[in-house]
């Protein structure tokens, strides 16, 4: 595979939340349209190396650069100027409950541009009909499905064009056919709008189907970077623990003891 | 058990950072005010009116009969006192002056901060716990300029109109009691109302409505964009929000007496 561009680039990425670490020097390199899977148990800190890529949180040490830019000690106007360039599906869609489908998916279009409002209606109609929505934009987000969310945060996170998509956990919570659904629609997503993705998720049988390349989180750093087939064949104990599925393995499932003793003991 | 010496200093300095908190997102919120529309992003037109009808038209009945009863109730309790003197004209005043430098500006306060300061609390943080915060950050539009401005412009222009209403009406209520019980001739009732009233009286009181809904609105939506912990954690900020609102608005109301006041003593 020839050499391309970088978009993502996390170097020793550490995170403490009071004097609990969570990321413990993570590295990362993702290049330009790719798929790139990061996975990992619940509580592993996923979210929370999202939230550094995209500069919602501001690491304890290490650097984030984002499409050519260290954003570590960006703020304000200037991370606006990188964020307006990615968009983000939130693991809880995150919908605004006062604003209608519509309004949603167009409020990045009428904050940052100086669009007709006629254009931006064709804009969302566009948008909700590559998720598969078209006809709901004066729905409330409380009227709608799950799964529906989903794709309307999908639809809202495409609005501006986005060079890079980050999805946290896409399919987590849904049925498994409209898990397929978004799946197919993040693979097609991606092609279309050869848009660079990546993919937060611990659901194997998505990752599987979706990823140019995964990365396996486990306890705060990165344990294993690989092609599927690469994944699958792995020799590391832990990540075939974690991709088989098995209750044995070097991922305990007393892992967090030292928080359980300190609850009984208050 | 924990040592109530470490849980009061771990209070205190909680206490510290919430008021360093509120006082930097004042400030944040003033330089959106000041700075931004030079920049060209103004808080929406629209926003603000939505929040004013929320806070101030709806508001309106609610504070319409808290003053009216206060209003009788004061007539009624110096009508009591006056009698002895036989000076039962000056019930009027008692009123128009109590209410306009007191009263109305208070009550309307603890109406606004218990109906309008607990809902934007709620409100903003239902949108912290579910990420609707941080989307709003995604998408490059700062929750301050976008969530915060609206409902502190909302309040600073809707508190000294409740506050204006609420001393109409409390007048009105005395007048009831003065016209009805007391027998005393209506215009004599009101010019005794407004001749003693000085211009002071009233400005005094429209400010400190505007120093409380300054205080109500940046210490809801500071505890609201300050959640966290899902559904429980609205329930407290909402609680949170009402409790320090009252004791603020009781304070600053002593602080702003005393310079109005007392400052010369
Ligand atoms: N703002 C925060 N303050 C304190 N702890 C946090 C915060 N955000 C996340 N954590 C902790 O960090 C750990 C990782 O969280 P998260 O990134 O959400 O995990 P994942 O997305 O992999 O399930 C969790 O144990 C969580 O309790
Ligand atoms: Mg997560």
């Amino acid at each position: 595979m020839e050499e391309r561009e970088t978009v993502i680039e996390v170097t020793d990425l550490v995170k403490k939340f009071g004097d609990r670490t969570v990321l413990n020097g993570v590295n990362l390199k993702i290049s330009k349209g790719e798929t790139f899977v990061i996975m990992g148990g619940s509580g592993c800190g996923k979210s929370t190396l999202l939230r550094h890529i995209i500069g919602n949180l501001k690491p304890t040490s290490g650097k984030v650069c984002l499409l050519g830019t260290d954003i570590t000690g960006l703020e304000g106007a200037q991370l606006d100027e990188i964020r307006k360039k990615i968009g983000m599906s939130f693991q809880s869609s995150a919908l605004f409950d006062s604003m209608t489908v519509g309004e949603n998916v167009s409020l990045p279009l009428r904050e940052h541009t100086v669009l007709e409002k006629n254009i931006i209606d064709i804009m969302v109609t566009m948008k909700l009909e590559l998720v598969g929505l078209r006809g709901f934009e004066d729905l409330m987000p409380s009227e709608i499905s799950g799964g529906m969310k989903k794709r309307v945060g999908l639809a809202r996170a495409i609005a501006m064009d986005p060079q890079i998509i980050f999805y946290d956990e896409p399919t987590a919570g849904l049925d498994p056919i409209m898990a397929a659904v978004i799946d197919r629609l993040i693979v097609d997503l991606s092609r279309k709008l050869s848009i660079t993705s990546v993919v937060v998720t611990h659901d194997m049988k998505s990752v599987m189907g979706i990823a140019d390349r995964i990365a396996m989180l486990h306890e705060g750093k990165v344990l294993e970077v690989g092609t599927p087939e690469e994944i699958r064949n792995s020799a590391n104990q832990t990540v075939r623990q974690f991709i088989n599925g098995s209750f044995d393995g070097p991922i305990s499932f007393f892992q967090q003891k030292d928080d359980y003793l300190e609850q009984l003991t208050g | 058990m924990r040592n109530p010496i470490a849980v009061t200093g771990e209070t205190a300095l909680d206490l510290i950072r919430q008021v360093r908190g509120i006082l930097a997102l004042f400030g944040n919120t003033l330089w959106w005010i000041v700075v931004g529309p030079f920049k060209g992003k103004t808080a929406g037109r629209q926003s603000i009116f939505q929040q004013m009808v929320f806070a101030g038209v709806q508001s309106v009945v609610i504070v319409f009969f808290i003053s009216l009863f206060t209003g009788i109730v004061i007539a009624m309790q110096s009508a009591y006192q006056l009698k002895q003197l036989g000076a039962v004209i000056y019930v009027a005043p008692m009123v128009s002056i109590s209410m306009a430098r007191e009263l109305g500006p208070v009550f309307v306060a603890l109406v606004v901060a218990g109906r309008v300061g607990s809902a934007i609390a709620a409100e903003l943080g239902t949108m912290k716990v579910s990420e609707q915060i941080e989307a709003l950050e995604t998408i490059a539009l700062d929750p301050v300029r976008f969530l915060v401005v609206p409902r502190f412009l909302a309040l600073l222009i809707m508190m000294p109109c409740l506050t204006v209403m609420a001393d109409m009406v409390g007048i009105l209520g005395g007048l009831i009691v003065g016209v009805f019980n007391l027998q005393i001739n209506m215009y004599r009732y009101l010019s005794f109302s407004f001749d003693l009233m000085e211009f002071k009286d009233v400005w005094t009181g429209l400010i400190k409505s505007v120093v409380f809904g300054t205080a109500i609105s940046m210490i809801a939506c500071y505890v609201g964009l300050d959640t966290r912990g899902g559904a429980e954690g609205v329930g407290k900020a909402t609680t949170m929000s009402v409790v320090i609102s009252f004791i603020m608005i009781i304070l600053i109301d002593c602080v702003l007496t005393g310079v109005f006041f007392f400052s010369e003593m």
